[in-house]
């Protein structure tokens, strides 16, 4: 039973779809690290997935070229980013509730459109794996590591990315100054508004990036509600992370991993019941945000819409 | 007449009446969004509103079936009121509702002798229960440890979900499933004795009239007792409140114990006076038709008071009724009413900036005046 999952081929099959499984939540969560660090919390992010899933995969379906359908996941990623920095920056909304609203726009949406266009569920090709030179030729690593598809390997190079923007640019501090601090950042003529518009943006982009990647590299299918998920648990994995790149991806690789283990628990047939092993990762999340000593980091301006001569 | 005008102009202008006026103003742009849409797809909006009315409101039955539909949304939306009132985001309707059907579920199929006066309350009551437990743990967490309580309800609702998979794939499946091998995850139907009572012979039952007690009940609590005022008052401003002598987290985690439990009750309620078994399709939507998230649009629309969460209960309770209507008529999917509610949230709290606006000039006009009467009179010796 248990040996079975302690083969060789077995655990490089979990660590395979573990890496692979980690990109929807890395994109996602990444996007969700910097609108929060800058005082944003944008519980919409299923929605956005959903939406970004089905522009890509709509636009792969019909021209064959999964970077047409990639470049309408990042357009309505950014048009609905948008509007959400109209809805929690300028108009103030109650975040917390406002991103339920965008949840079930992009829920609805996102079906409706679904079935309007195909009624039933098809397949494209997507982005396939690609083995990288020279190192995809290492022996056992080369095929878990160095054989993905393009939007996996952009995912993980998004961690250092998004490390440095935050780190070592000015805009990463404004992105900071902007969510500990907006009225002292104001004072010193950063403008909250226009971080907080760039932030939101881009994490609209990298949410539906993030549906993307699931509906043209990695499934390669739409269906109603194909996120499932995903994107509340997004949310929590900034959280989890500390809002820090390095502990969103920790927090998505676990998760990923867990998700690997029970579908490799199922395809051996053996006896547990996958869903407590699928229940496993909340339970975590929820342990981990009452750890006492993690949660003084949460940005202080955070849910907080700025406003000029208050604080 | 000037005067009259201006007078009349500030009146509907007041902070209450916006308070009434911005919802209704949010569903007219959202239905104009949908009738866009609707155009965009090549369909007369006229011809599909039509069947939605129709279809929510046309007969006996259409009525019966959107107050069916309208009655876990007014549970769900009445607890939504009181954690909202006290501070407390509950994110987490769905996942009660599933625990609290759960629970009721499994008190019927284990105590399948019980009469019926004996059965239904127990499976009311036990729903309840696992409800208020289920809201409770967010509740704790954030008053003890700080600990957001949108996220842990959200977390919640994914435990719900899977606790939910393993009990009807596994203990709970109906017996008869694993016989015949065909392995649907679902109980069996529960004895007759648990079905909750038919108001008249449509598919309404009581659970309607019990949801309608249910909102009158937490109308008293909220607003004509000392609990549900102080409820308010840390929902308000819980600095004050502390100041003011009074418990900020025992009200905090009561407010999320209760709004859980009605959650579940109206997790009790669908799967007794509906379903008659319990089922899921391995997603909380499959069960739950998004009604703990639905129940939040009812609540907000409803300007977070139980009352005026039971019109607004029926009024999304026919817009699901009536978009399956609407399906049938001019093959537009259901969905789009999901949609549709999610811009009506996002009108709603986006156009709360107004009320605000206004609320800020009045005090600030108000604190003028009494300045300038402060300075008339002269200083006390």
């Amino acid at each position: 039973m248990i040996q079975d999952l302690l083969t060789p081929a077995v655990l490089a099959g979990i660590v395979y779809s573990g890496i692979r499984l980690a990109t929807p939540y890395l994109y996602a969560t990444l996007g969700e690290t910097i609108g929060q660090l800058s005082g944003v919390l944008n519980l919409g992010v299923e929605g956005i997935m959903l939406m970004g899933a089905y522009a890509g995969f709509y636009l792969t379906f019909r021209t064959g070229n999964p970077w047409i359908g990639l470049l309408a996941a990042i357009v309505v990623g950014a048009l609905l980013g948008l509007a959400n920095a109209v809805i929690t920056v300028t108009l103030k909304a109650e975040q917390g509730i406002s991103g339920i609203g965008v949840f079930l726009f992009g829920l609805g949406m996102s079906e409706l459109l679904f079935r309007m266009t195909f009624g039933s569920v098809e397949t494209v090709s997507g982005f396939g794996p690609v083995r990288l030179p020279v190192l995809g030729d290492i022996p056992v690593l080369g095929d878990l590591l160095f054989n993905h598809s393009l939007m996996v390997y952009f995912a993980y190079l998004l961690v250092p990315l998004v490390w440095v923007l935050l780190n070592r640019t000015t805009w990463g501090l404004r992105i900071k100054a902007a969510g500990q601090n907006p009225a002292a950042a104001d004072a010193l003529g950063v403008s909250i508004n226009r971080v907080r518009y760039a932030t939101v943006t881009l994490g609209g982009v990298l949410s539906s990036v993030a549906g993307a990647s699931l509906s043209i590299a990695l499934l390669n299918v739409f269906q109603q509600n194909l996120t499932s998920g995903m994107g509340f648990i997004a949310v929590a994995l900034v959280y989890f992370g500390g809002w820090s790149p390095l502990g969103a991806l920790a927090g998505s690789l676990l998760f990923s991993t867990v998700n690997a283990l029970q579908s490799w628990i199922q395809v051996l047939g053996i006896p547990i019941a996958p869903d407590f092993a699928l229940m496993l990762p909340y339970v975590l999340t929820i342990v981990m945000l009452a750890v006492p000593f993690r949660k003084a980091r949460q940005p202080a301006a955070l849910t907080k819409p700025f406003e000029r001569g208050e604080g | 007449m000037a005067g009259i005008r201006v007078r009349m102009k500030s009146r509907l202008l007041s902070p209450s009446s916006l308070a009434v006026l911005t919802p209704l103003a949010a569903v007219v742009a959202a239905l104009l969004v949908g009738a866009l849409l609707l155009i965009l797809l090549r369909v007369s909006p006229a011809e599909a509103y039509a069947a939605m009315f129709e279809g929510a409101f046309g007969s006996t039955n259409s009525i019966a079936d959107t107050l069916v539909k309208a009655t876990p949304l007014l549970l769900v939306a009445v607890g939504i009121c009181i954690s909202f009132r006290g501070g407390m985001l509950n994110i987490g309707g769905e996942g009660q509702l599933i625990l609290g059907a759960l629970a009721a579920t499994a008190a019927i199929l284990y105590l399948p002798d019980l009469p019926s006066w004996a059965l239904i309350p127990l499976g009311l009551g036990l729903g309840f229960l696992a409800g208020a437990l289920w809201g409770a743990v967010p509740g704790l967490l954030k008053a003890r440890l700080q600990v957001n309580e949108i996220l842990t309800t959200i977390m919640m609702n994914a435990i719900a979900v899977q606790a939910l998979n393993f009990l009807l794939r596994g203990p709970m499946m109906d017996p008869e499933q694993a016989l015949g091998g065909s392995f649907i995850p679902q109980t069996a139907r529960f004895t007759i004795a648990a079905d909750l009572p038919r108001l008249i012979p449509t598919r309404l039952h009581a659970g309607f009239l019990l949801a309608i007690i249910v909102a009158i009940l937490a109308w008293v609590l909220l607003w004509r007792t000392t609990i549900g005022f102080r409820i308010r008052a840390v929902g308000l401003n819980p600095f004050a409140s502390r100041r003011a002598g009074i418990r900020v987290n025992r009200y905090g985690v009561m407010a999320m114990v209760l709004s859980g439990a009605l959650c579940g009750l109206a997790g009790a309620v669908t799967v007794m006076g509906v379903n008659h078994r319990m089922f899921t399709d391995g997603s909380a939507a499959g069960f739950t038709g998004s009604a703990g998230f639905n129940g939040i649009v009812a609540a907000l629309f409803g300007q977070l008071h139980p009352l005026g969460a039971i019109p607004a209960s029926i009024f999304f309770g026919g817009l699901i009724v009536g978009a399956n209507a609407m399906q049938r008529a001019v093959q537009i999917p259901s969905s789009m009413i999901t949609a549709l509610n999610g811009l009506l949230v996002i009108f709603v709290v986006s156009s709360d900036i107004w009320r605000r606006r206004m609320v800020q000039r009045q005090q600030k006009a108000e604190a003028a005046r009494a300045l300038a009467l402060a300075g008339a009179e002269p200083a006390p010796p």
